[in-house]
């Protein structure tokens, strides 16, 4: 199927063919359904592009392609699926919603699948579910304070460095890349940047080592799976979250069992 | 019906002390017998359950998203406000109070806005001792930095990241009463429906968006808190999925919607590239700190900025407004960059954009501490545009951005409708006729965390509550209006998608109700609407299965909403004749083309009742005082 109208001011269209993961609901069987866009424009983001043919597909009273999406600039982690079987495409440090047509080629053959592991059940074509990640924030990724009681603000007192480098780890979507970049369908990095943010900040500290003892034994239960150290997470990583965070809960965790009272 | 604001007496910054001794209370072993739903997970909805949870009170909260945390809270960039005076420039609750109320044009309520002056300092406290990390100085300290429309650094921020760790602070504080079971949260739901039973607001129908099913929820009291409406503008820099439903919905159902042509339309956006163009993304505003607004002193000058000499620039908001130079508030600059490129001196392929120039910054700081200060922005302008804004300047154009207008709500934060409370963004309250840079962030939080705590339990603890089950009659009414809007749309089975009548509505409005409007222009947008709306029941295509995750048919229904909604909103701007803040009327303004405004005729809120579709709805106004501060002339000059 082809769709498209010309998107471009200077005519420099592309034609791109899709191979889309389509699969009905959770529990039917999924397949990988060719499509074409035509009249793409460079300065299209592949979403954009989606929608285009999203448009052709209702015209013609077919149920358009699935895939989720809200802020489109980046930061909300609601988009995402693998492209050519990487998240997020080819282009670094970048969420599908800012990747642009432009690095892409006029003829390209594209494939698009979702994020594929055990605690990601796969809702409709390329959405699946990460409520899994809600409740490893859920079993400690906050510290229990409330509202009401808070001394003023610059009564703590935090180097910049250390805030530099608990925001880097704060910087995390969550949007599931990293657990669809994994071999083993690990969250360790999603984990660990939150077990890292809040273990480097001196507000962290009361609860630093129930905290990472309670998120790992969440993230365990949830079915994801353990980290061997690839680093496959880190490379697809939109907002760049390095895996020094994952040394850092590893130590975290370990020095947990030598607290006494937690 | 008269609108009673319900200000409690007294003076202005005894009045909040005041209002809470005088408040009912309910006791700690009482709370969990009231349920409390909460629609929506931005900072309002978000701090809103997680103090609820924590003071214990049974809460239900829902979302549109897979997870709270997706809410559209999270893009904020560049900051949020407080009157701390950390950087002892003179700043102080009296200023910050007397700086929104000026900024909003004199169209704010004075006791809200002290109020959300006074407690600025606390939302801060609480959002560092959650974790929020921040900004410091060298020594710890905390860093401030000065922001569109004000001349103290009061703007606390993290990176240009700041609405993102605001909101993960509020989500994960509620994600700690889910755990502790005071919170239930219901992910992948959209309200449709508010349930009214005996005059009070008793619960909502929703659809759970992965199974098509509606469910019934009941409550003691509601909590909108859905966001603005700019998405009814298609191109904004709002989230796709955000939207008016829940509010206009609410609406529907008899609370007043007050305002609505109080329209925020944001000065630095990517401009325009084509007609694919989804939605549009901001800049933050801090760029303006230091980068310097130009276009050429000729029209249809097509050189490339780098070649176009000093002498051929015309820095023309330094020249127009000496004091506040490019910092001038968002409504000023937005329409003085509509002014330069009607004049023909717009830049870029399409006329519609004027540069925003860092060259003398990086000359005189580094690029080192430019890319410090905007390094994440500078490379999403890059990875958008394809163009290097450390060598080029950025192209920028105004975008719609924030809505002003909203609900109804008195200073209990509660709409005309008992139990039926609306914060942050949703409701009218706090920013006037415009909202000041940094300003969003802290209504939202300040109305969750320190607000409705004490008004909610003042509503609870003084409110004679008859039962009110899921199944009572109310109920089986509203899910079944639910139900036959959800056939009519699958029903037509004809050709038009959703997003190209919201495509068309949205240039409709961005025509005639977007920067600058005049009464032609109104009555051209009131004709085309009802067009529009019937085109979308005749020809409307939906396919799909209703009963599975169908984003068209949600999509659809949303699109339904803004065809009705739009009509309240360019009848607000034709009424309103006067300009102030976002809303410029063409026939009011100064000699040099200011907004004019007519405190005479207009100086009341405009909260409008729903009569039906296509009926003129009837108009209530709630007059603004001002005892503290005396309505002037705004001016940047």
């Amino acid at each position: 199927m082809a769709f498209g109208i010309s998107h471009s001011p200077f005519g420099i269209d592309m034609r791109i063919h899709l191979r889309v993961w389509r699969q009905a609901s959770p529990t039917s069987k999924g397949e990988l359904v060719s499509y074409t866009a035509e009249g793409v424009a460079p300065d299209m983001s592949f979403l954009e592009m989606l929608d285009v043919v999203n448009e052709g597909l209702i015209k013609k009273g077919d149920d358009p392609i699935a895939f989720d999406s809200d802020c489109r600039e980046g930061i909300c982690g609601t988009c995402g699926f693998l492209i050519d079987g990487v998240a997020h495409g080819p282009q670094r440090a970048t969420t599908v919603c800012q990747l642009h047509m432009r690095s892409f080629r006029d003829g390209d053959t594209i494939t698009l699948e979702p994020w594929r592991a055990k605690a990601f059940p796969i809702i409709k074509d390329l959405v699946v579910d990460r409520g899994a990640f809600d409740r490893i924030i859920q079993a400690g990724g906050y510290t229990s304070v409330n509202v009401g009681g808070a001394q003023d603000a610059n009564a703590i007192l935090i180097a910049k460095p250390t805030l530099e480098q608990a925001m880097d780890s704060a910087a995390c979507i969550a949007c599931g890349a990293c657990v669809a970049a994994c071999k083993n369908a690990s969250a360790a990095l999603f984990t660990s940047a939150k077990v890292s943010h809040l273990a480097l900040l001196p507000q962290g500290q009361v609860e630093r080592a129930s905290r990472v003892v309670a998120m790992v034994t969440r993230h365990d239960a949830e079915g994801f799976g353990s980290c061997s150290n690839e680093g496959e997470c880190e490379a697809v990583c939109p907002k760049e979250i390095s895996i020094t965070n994952i040394a850092r809960m590893n130590r975290e965790y370990v020095r947990a069992a030598l607290v006494r009272g937690r | 019906m008269t609108l009673d604001s319900k200000v409690p007496g007294g003076p202005l910054a005894d009045k909040w002390d005041r209002h809470k001794f005088e408040s009912k209370l309910v006791n700690p072993a009482n709370r969990r017998k009231y349920t409390v739903i909460i629609v929506g997970t931005g900072l309002a909805g978000a701090s809103a359950a997680s103090s609820l949870g924590e003071l214990g009170y049974n809460v239900k909260s829902f979302c549109i998203h897979d997870s709270p945390r997706r809410a559209h809270s999270i893009a904020a960039q560049g900051g949020i406000n407080a009157a701390k005076n950390y950087q002892n420039d003179g700043d102080s609750i009296q200023r910050l109070f007397y700086d929104t109320i000026k900024g909003g044009d004199y169209r704010a309520r004075e006791a809200n806005v002290f109020r959300l002056a006074q407690l600025s300092v606390n939302i801060i406290d609480q959002c560092v001792a959650q974790g929020v990390p921040f900004a410091r100085e060298y020594g710890g300290l905390l860093d401030n930095r000065s922001f569109g429309g004000a001349q103290v650094s009061r703007t606390f921020y993290a990176r240009g990241q700041t609405g993102q760790q605001l909101l993960l602070g509020a989500y994960q504080s509620m994600m700690r009463q889910v755990e502790k079971g005071t919170v239930a949260m219901f992910p992948n739901r959209e309200m449709l429906d508010l349930v009214i039973v005996n005059g009070q607001a008793r619960g909502i129908i929703c659809r759970n968006l992965l199974t098509g099913a509606l469910e019934r929820h009941g409550a003691h009291a509601v909590l909108l808190c859905t966001g603005g409406y700019g998405t009814a503008y298609y191109l904004s820099t709002n989230a796709v999925n955000s939207n008016v439903t829940a509010a206009w919905r609410a609406h529907r159902r008899g609370a007043f919607f007050a305002n609505p042509c109080y329209t925020q339309i944001h000065p630095t956006c990517i401009p325009v590239s084509g007609t694919h163009q989804s939605k549009l993304t901001l800049m933050s505003e801090s760029l303006r700190n230091d980068g310097r607004v130009w276009v050429p002193k000729e029209p249809r000058d097509h050189r490339p900025p780098q070649q176009i000499p000093e002498e051929n620039r015309d820095y023309y908001l330094e020249r127009k407004y000496p004091s506040f130079g490019n910092l001038v508030p968002r409504d000023v600059a937005s329409r003085n960059a509509k002014g330069v490129c009607d004049e023909g001196r717009g830049v870029g392929d399409s006329g519609l954009a004027v540069y925003l120039d860092f060259a003398d910054a990086i000359k005189r700081l580094g690029r080192e501490v430019i890319a410090g200060r905007y390094g994440n922005l500078f490379d999403m302008y890059r990875k958008i545009t394809d163009e290097d804004p450390y060598q080029i300047p950025m192209r920028i154009y105004p975008a719609i951005h924030y809505t002003m207008g909203g609900l109804w709500v008195d200073y209990n934060l509660m709409s005309n409708i008992p139990g039926l409370h609306v914060l942050g963004e949703a409701n009218f309250s706090d920013h006037g006729a415009n909202r000041l840079g940094a300003s969003a962030l802290m209504q939202g939080l300040c109305d969750g965390y320190f607000v409705i705590p004490y008004t909610l339990a003042h509503y609870l603890g003084g409110t004679q509550f008859p039962a009110a089950a899921v199944d009572h009659d109310a109920f089986n009414e509203a899910e079944s209006s639910v139900q036959q809007r959800l056939d009519a749309m699958l029903r037509v089975k004809g050709s038009d998608t959703p997003r190209q009548l919201h495509r068309e509505l949205g240039q409709v409005l961005w025509d005639y109700v977007g920067m600058s409007r005049n009464d032609a222009g109104l009555r051209k947008a009131l004709t085309i609407i009802p067009q529009l709306r019937d085109r979308f029941w005749q020809n409307l295509s939906v396919p799909g299965d209703p009963n599975n995750l169908n984003k068209n048919l949600e999509y659809a229904g949303r699109v339904a909403d803004y065809l009705e909604f739009a009509e309240v909103l360019a009848l607000d701007a034709l009424h309103r004749t006067e300009s102030c803040g976002g809303h410029f009327r063409e026939e009011s303004q100064t000699p040099d083309g200011e907004a004019l405004r007519d405190d005479a005729n207009f100086s009341y809120a405009a909260a409008w009742e729903f009569t039906g579709i296509g009926a003129a709805p009837a108009l209530h106004k709630e007059p603004l005082n001002f005892e503290y501060v005396k309505p002037s002339q705004r001016s940047y000059k």
